[in-house]
């Protein structure tokens, strides 16, 4: 098992080993990450008119944030949490009682408030709702420390099936409108900005991308931690970690209510940016498995795997929404909903790791095949210890649950 | 005004629902009990054998329950294909894969009965699910229930004691559970552990056709219904524990007891949610459920 550990950071020794110095490497990802946020800001002004593809811009970049945020909990403890948009819908619903409570944000009756001034700043009223995001983001991170301490009394599978019944748990209660909050199944309403298409979804993405730069920055943060390593070392063996001095509960507890803080921000924006949620909507078991869905098919507990899953996904989608066959059909969802489920099987059935750790495995055996010709010293030795490690797991089907 | 009659009513009502669902759930704790596989893809299938009965009714007038006949071997090779396409080919970390993989086939389950049925709800029709009888009388208010409470009620008696009778009375329940016990004593003793497998998934699916049937006949139903089906079914194997099929039985008597005595002293919004949130307390003090083996490392 020792082993492990070297098959799970291997990508910067092999670069070294390819004559790349660290600092090359390091100056080609970051001026790489510019570039793509260069990308993403100036994506939708060049789009603009398009409203179908900014919209699905909107929602690529929010199951691109929430991947990730998903992914730092259970991409790095190896608990799979299947009622994520629990915490989702917590968020939008805050966001939305919080406006309407506080008279926060354009309002459809005109008792909304008005423009928000923070020291020199004056902040339009349409975009105040926004000032909420973190506090909503906040009231899911709450929510979730209960949840997250009961939930994580059990392991593994229960967990899973846990998180599932803690899921529907919070769409009942959204649904049987407790405290009078939720507005039960007539849904809530959120202040009603007076943007008009095809700016609309600007602002929206804005925020989501926003949250999408601070998801990832954590996600960079814990990986290369002390804290990250005792998550990584929980889903290697969690009882060893556990001898060995991690304190698994609160570790776990932490990265399940760092991940929730993010939905719920999700969530927020996302609630505003429809204009009204209902239980059905903002708890949506099928954003469960989309997130899980996207987490694998990039690979499940690397950095960048969740955000290409997402954008996979969510382009896929876009073709998907613009076929003809689905239009003329009486029931879309059903066509969805088969390729959706196709299509994931296919992933787990084929790529079972994920697009990034196949991609980073190729990419390792070219450098190991490469070498092999002009140096072959302990290169050559690593790659053929490495290999071993992945065959025998697979083939004693030993995971980490064992 | 509450009275004891109307507790009584709603234990009778709980106790009646709650053997289908103990049929339902013991197929899915048969299944992780032997392969340690959760089949998320269990609402859905229960959903599929409500429509199943539904077609034969609708078609070919077949009775429902003569009908079972029919779709319980249908429904058996359904989960055999199902273990053979998607279980089979999992060879890492197989229960998380099992449940990814197989909450997939419930999206294509669901899409497929969307586009044959649409998602207008669909009633079953034979005259004991319009006729109704007498119960009793508590505290003056009569009692009535349909006739068909009773019949699936004893159907699932009879399928539960059918299961009980081939997992502990016959030669292949014998290697079954020795492959619950331990899958590589069983494979060395010379068991067919593969076989037994995809076996078994037919059985924990093949019982999907009995509960479906009886599920339509208390209430209307559409394809969406599967995922209140399947958390509730996930919640009874989970308060049972899991892989146990005592476990299945009494998680859901207390489900169904719990949640109909609330329905009719409460209201019926909040039946699930009491019983969710007793869930969330037992498992505070024991999370591996009643009659579970506590969790953890093995080897």
């Amino acid at each position: 098992m020792k082993l492990l550990k070297a098959l799970r950071l291997p990508a910067r020794d092999m670069t070294d080993r390819a004559g790349l110095p660290k600092a090359a490497v390091i100056a080609i990802k970051v001026v790489g990450l510019l570039a793509l946020l260069v990308i993403g800001v100036v994506f939708p002004p060049l789009i603009s008119p398009d409203t179908t593809t900014t919209g699905v811009a909107v929602y690529a970049l929010m199951f691109a944030a929430w991947a990730t945020a998903w992914n730092i909990f259970s991409g790095y403890t190896g608990y799979i949490a299947l009622g994520h948009a629990a915490f989702f819908g917590t968020g939008a619903y805050a966001l939305g009682i919080l406006c309407e409570r506080w008279h926060i944000g354009p309002q459809l009756i005109g008792t909304g408030g008005g423009d928000v001034s923070i020291l020199f700043l004056t902040i339009p009223v349409d975009y105040t709702p926004f000032l909420l995001v973190p506090l909503a983001g906040l009231i899911a991170g709450l929510v979730a420390v209960p949840v997250g301490w009961i939930a994580l009394h059990t392991r593994r599978h229960t967990f899973i099936v846990i998180t599932i019944a803690i899921f529907f748990i919070f769409q009942l209660l959204a649904e049987n409108n407790v405290g009078n909050l939720t507005n039960g199944t007539k849904g809530l309403e959120f202040p009603y900005p007076s943007w008009v298409y095809p700016f609309y979804n600007f602002p929206f993405y804005y925020a989501m991308l926003v949250i999408l730069v601070l998801a990832l920055a954590v996600s960079w943060w814990v990986r290369h931690s002390k804290y990250g390593l005792g998550l990584l070392a929980i889903r290697d063996d969690e009882d060893r970690a556990l001898g060995l001095g991690v304190r698994t509960g609160p570790y776990k507890l932490i990265a399940y209510v760092i991940s929730a803080i993010f939905a719920g921000m999700l969530g927020g924006v996302w609630g505003y940016s429809l204009g009204s949620v209902f239980p059905q909507s903002a708890f949506d078991p099928l954003n469960d498995i989309s997130l899980a869905l996207m987490a694998f098919m990039g690979g499940l507990g690397t950095l960048s795997g969740p955000i290409i899953g997402a954008l996979i996904i969510e382009w896929a989608r876009l073709q998907f929404n613009s076929l003809s066959f689905i239009e003329n059909s009486t029931s879309p969802g059903g066509y969805y909903l088969i390729i959706y489920g196709a299509l994931f099987l296919v992933v787990i059935l084929l790529l079972p790791e994920g697009i990034v750790p196949t991609l980073r495995k190729w990419w390792m055996g070219l450098l190991a095949s490469r070498e092999e010709q002009g140096m072959p010293a302990d290169s050559l030795e690593l790659s053929k210890q490495t290999a071993p490690v992945a065959v025998e797991q697979a083939e004693s089907g030993e995971g980490v649950n064992r | 005004m509450v009275s004891i009659g109307t507790i009584i009513e709603g234990i009778i009502l709980g106790l009646l629902s709650g053997s289908v669902y103990a049929l339902m759930a013991s197929g899915l704790s048969l299944i992780f009990g032997v392969m340690e596989i959760i089949n998320i893809a269990q609402g859905a299938l229960v959903i599929l054998g409500a429509y199943l009965s539904y077609l034969l009714m609708q078609s070919y007038h077949i009775d429902l329950f003569v009908g079972l006949l029919l779709t319980m071997p249908i429904m058996f090779i359904i989960g055999v294909v199902i273990e053979l396409l998607v279980i089979r080919p999992l060879k890492r970390e197989r229960t998380m894969f099992s449940i990814l993989v197989t909450y997939a086939v419930a999206l294509i389950i669901e899409g497929v009965l969307i586009l044959t049925f649409s998602n207008t709800p669909v009633t079953l029709h034979a005259w004991y699910i319009t006729d109704s009888f007498l119960v009793g009388s508590f505290g003056g208010q009569p009692f009535y229930l349909t006739y068909a409470y009773v019949f699936t009620f004893a159907l699932s008696v009879v399928l539960l004691a059918g299961l009980y009778w081939l997992l502990y009375r016959t030669e292949f329940g014998r290697s079954l559970r020795a492959s619950m016990q331990n899958r590589t004593a069983a494979e060395l003793i010379g068991i067919n552990v593969e076989r037994i497998s995809a076996i078994t998934f037919g059985i924990g699916v093949a019982v999907t056709a009995a509960g479906g049937m009886a599920f339509g006949t208390t209430r209307p139903f559409i394809p969406n219904d599967s995922y209140d089906l399947i958390s509730r079914l996930l919640v009874i194997i989970v308060l049972g524990g899991m892989g146990s099929l005592r476990g299945a039985l009494v998680g859901s008597l207390a489900l169904l007891i719990i949640g109909d005595v609330t329905a009719v002293v409460w209201s019926p919004a909040w039946s699930s949610t009491v019983f969710y949130a007793l869930l969330v307390v037992l498992l505070l003090f024991r999370p591996q459920g009643i009659f579970g083996q506590r969790e953890g490392r093995k080897q």
